[in-house]
């Protein structure tokens, strides 16, 4: 599903570069969940920001799906990041003053779906991560777990090709981060690849594969015996 | 551009802020208030100088006889000479694109004596032996009877016109007037009709003239084939100023004055008066439309400015929708529609305050009766409709540099953001 082949980034400092990623060969299959773990300045959010072509490498391959990802212009690169990834932050990123489902149907706006279709669409995905009495209340409305299930939610709704979740639990208690970690284990059942970054050790070891980065390079890649979250959750 | 979801985030973006969207929209809302004030007060200037030509024919000359300056062909200088008839069909015949000449001559004048009597009555009068296209040179109404007419020429019958002015002079409140006599310089003539004037320069003076036929007149005055002077109207897309020359120098050698004798001819060319007050309102208009667009401009900028600060606070969630998938002209296109929807709602209610300001001014100047020089202030279709272009540009320049900052920040930093 990723392939990627000798990834390098570097960011300009004044006059010294400082090189955050140092040749990344890296590839995902269909239906993996795969954690990428490191501590801050490892540069695991730059390698996600690539995969989630927010980002360009200075050097190096990217193939999703077998489709290579280079020279993209901005609106061929959101056109991508629309069709084929799905997002989930650390911070939510939701729109303020859009209902949860608003903010669930807004991938499907940009692809000029219909209103009533969005909107059918956008309430399924929301039932499925079980916030359907909530569509219509604001994100300040709802708690930090609920916030995530509905960014969740908004990440699944195009059905796209890989989720990269950034932090994904990183603003959410131990509780409520494991609720949402079975909600992502279970979405993973179902056959999505997904990627998630992050630092700590029990969520990444609720994943089925963790590759541990340092200092810009892959340091270990092994796969795991699966925690499933469920376990913790009453 | 007429999506409802589009449409709903455009409102919801402007009302979030409601004083601040007010206060924007009032640079906008002002300035083009004042470019239409502007342009009708103008216009109504315009108006109020242009009624006192009264609908005169305005591509017009008249010319009349001087004594000459210059000797010439053993002829001295200081000659009194005068038109003759034969002159007007030479004019005719000589010059294109004529409408009508038309000779007159003239009894009374400037504070001439009594020259008119009717029974015990008697007054001071222009009387003017004329021919009948004059009314369409110098219009009146003719407000009951009839006009001079061809018959009256031919048969050089003594009829008379005269106006309400005389009419009041002469005759008694509610006294009829028609087929009446009156006896000019002791010759009798029948008054055959009243008129009104249409200028509002002359008032009642206007109207203290007496119209005869011109060959009546030239019987009864012994002024045979002379003419006082002549009235030229040109066709409408030849100026007269263009031809008053030709017909000058006709005249000069018709009766053998000096080419460069300057005096020997007088003239009057109303055609020249009148496109220098067109030309003054047209300085005018344009002194409107730029103090307007000026005004207009400070709102624009202010409005510019607004949409920067909103751009600037919605960073995180351009950033958002920009990880969502959302094209960069789609979101270029939404900050450029909050401006132009911002502009245009508050210019329009700008254009509806200034027009209710001028119909206030109308209704205060009709309740008052009328002011000089200053007659129906108002602004047409045309210039709404220019103002709501100046509007649309005005919006989309407005929105332009926002809205280029808006996508020039880079997804990732927009994210980054708080």
């Amino acid at each position: 599903m990723i392939e990627i082949k000798n990834l390098h980034k570097s960011y300009k400092m004044g006059s010294n570069a400082l090189h955050v990623l140092k040749g990344i060969d890296f590839s995902v299959k269909e239906g993996e969940l795969v954690a990428i773990m490191g501590s801050s300045g490892s540069g695991k959010s730059t390698l996600l920001n690539i995969l989630g072509m927010l980002d360009v490498a200075d050097e190096g391959e990217y193939n999703l799906d077998g489709m290579p990802i280079k020279n993209l212009n901005e609106t061929k690169a959101a056109n991508y990041r629309n069709k084929f990834l799905g997002f989930i932050f650390q911070s939510f990123n939701l729109i303020n003053y859009k209902t949860a489902l608003e903010n669930v149907a807004l991938p499907l706006y940009y692809q000029g779906m219909n209103r009533k279709k969005r909107q059918e669409k956008a309430l399924k995905y929301l039932e499925q991560v079980g916030l359907k009495e909530w569509s219509h209340h604001l994100p300040s409305e709802l708690s930090g777990g609920q916030k995530q299930r509905v960014a969740i939610a908004r990440a699944m709704v195009t059905e796209p090709k890989v989720l990269l979740a950034d932090e994904l639990t990183g603003a959410l208690d131990s509780k409520t981060s494991y609720e949402v970690m079975d909600l992502i284990q279970q979405i993973n059942d179902k056959g999505n690849t997904i990627l998630v970054v992050t630092h700590e050790n029990d969520i990444a070891h609720m994943c089925k594969r963790i590759v541990y980065l340092r200092d810009g390079v892959i340091v270990k890649d092994e796969k795991v015996k699966q925690v499933r979250a469920k376990e913790y959750v009453q | 551009m007429f999506n409802r979801d589009r449409w709903k985030e455009i409102l919801e973006v402007l009302t979030t802020n409601w004083f601040r969207t007010v206060l924007t929209a009032f640079g906008v809302f002002w300035g083009i208030m004042i470019l239409i004030i502007l342009l009708a007060a103008g216009k109504g200037l315009e108006n109020g100088v242009k009624s006192d030509f009264g609908g005169l024919a305005t591509n017009t000359m008249s010319m009349w006889a001087n004594r000459t300056t210059i000797p010439y062909e053993g002829l001295p200088k200081d000659r009194r000479y005068s038109f003759k008839l034969e002159d007007v069909q030479a004019i005719n015949e000589n010059i294109p694109n004529l409408r009508h000449v038309s000779p007159r001559n003239q009894l009374g004048g400037y504070r001439g004596t009594n020259n008119v009597i009717r029974g015990l009555r008697t007054g001071a009068y222009n009387v003017y032996g004329d021919y009948p296209e004059i009314i369409e040179q110098q219009p009146m109404t003719v407000s009951s009877g009839r006009f001079i007419n061809q018959g009256d020429i031919a048969e050089a019958r003594k009829v008379a016109v005269i106006g309400n002015g005389v009419r009041n002079e002469l005759y008694s409140m509610g006294e009829e007037v028609l087929g009446t006599y009156i006896k000019i310089q002791g010759v009798n003539f029948m008054v055959i009709g009243t008129y009104k004037n249409n200028s509002s320069r002359q008032g009642e003076e206007g109207e203290k003239k007496i119209y005869i036929p011109f060959t009546s007149f030239a019987q009864a005055f012994n002024t045979a084939n002379r003419v006082g002077w002549i009235t030229i109207t040109a066709e409408d897309q030849t100026p007269i100023t263009d031809l008053k020359m030709d017909i000058i120098n006709l005249m000069k050698k018709r009766h053998k004055v000096h080419p460069e004798d300057r005096r020997a001819i007088g003239y009057n060319d109303i055609y020249e008066e009148f496109s220098r007050v067109d030309r003054l309102f047209a300085a005018l208009e344009l002194i409107a439309y730029f103090v307007g667009t000026l005004v207009l401009l400070s709102g624009i900028i202010g409005v510019s400015n607004i949409m920067l600060i909103v751009v600037k606070e919605r960073t995180k969630e351009i950033g958002i929708r920009r990880a969502l998938g959302e094209g960069p002209w789609s979101i270029k296109k939404q900050i450029l529609m909050e401006s132009i929807f911002l502009t245009i709602i508050s210019g329009m209610l700008g254009i509806v305050a200034g027009t209710l300001f001028i119909y206030g001014v109308n209704a205060l100047i009709a309740a008052n009766g009328p002011v000089d020089m200053f007659t129906n202030p108002s602004v047409n279709l045309g210039v709404v409709t220019i103002a709501l272009s100046i509007l649309v540009i005005a919006g989309l320049l407005a929105g332009y540099i926002p809205a280029q900052s808006a996508i020039k920040v880079k997804p990732i930093e927009a994210l980054r953001t708080e």
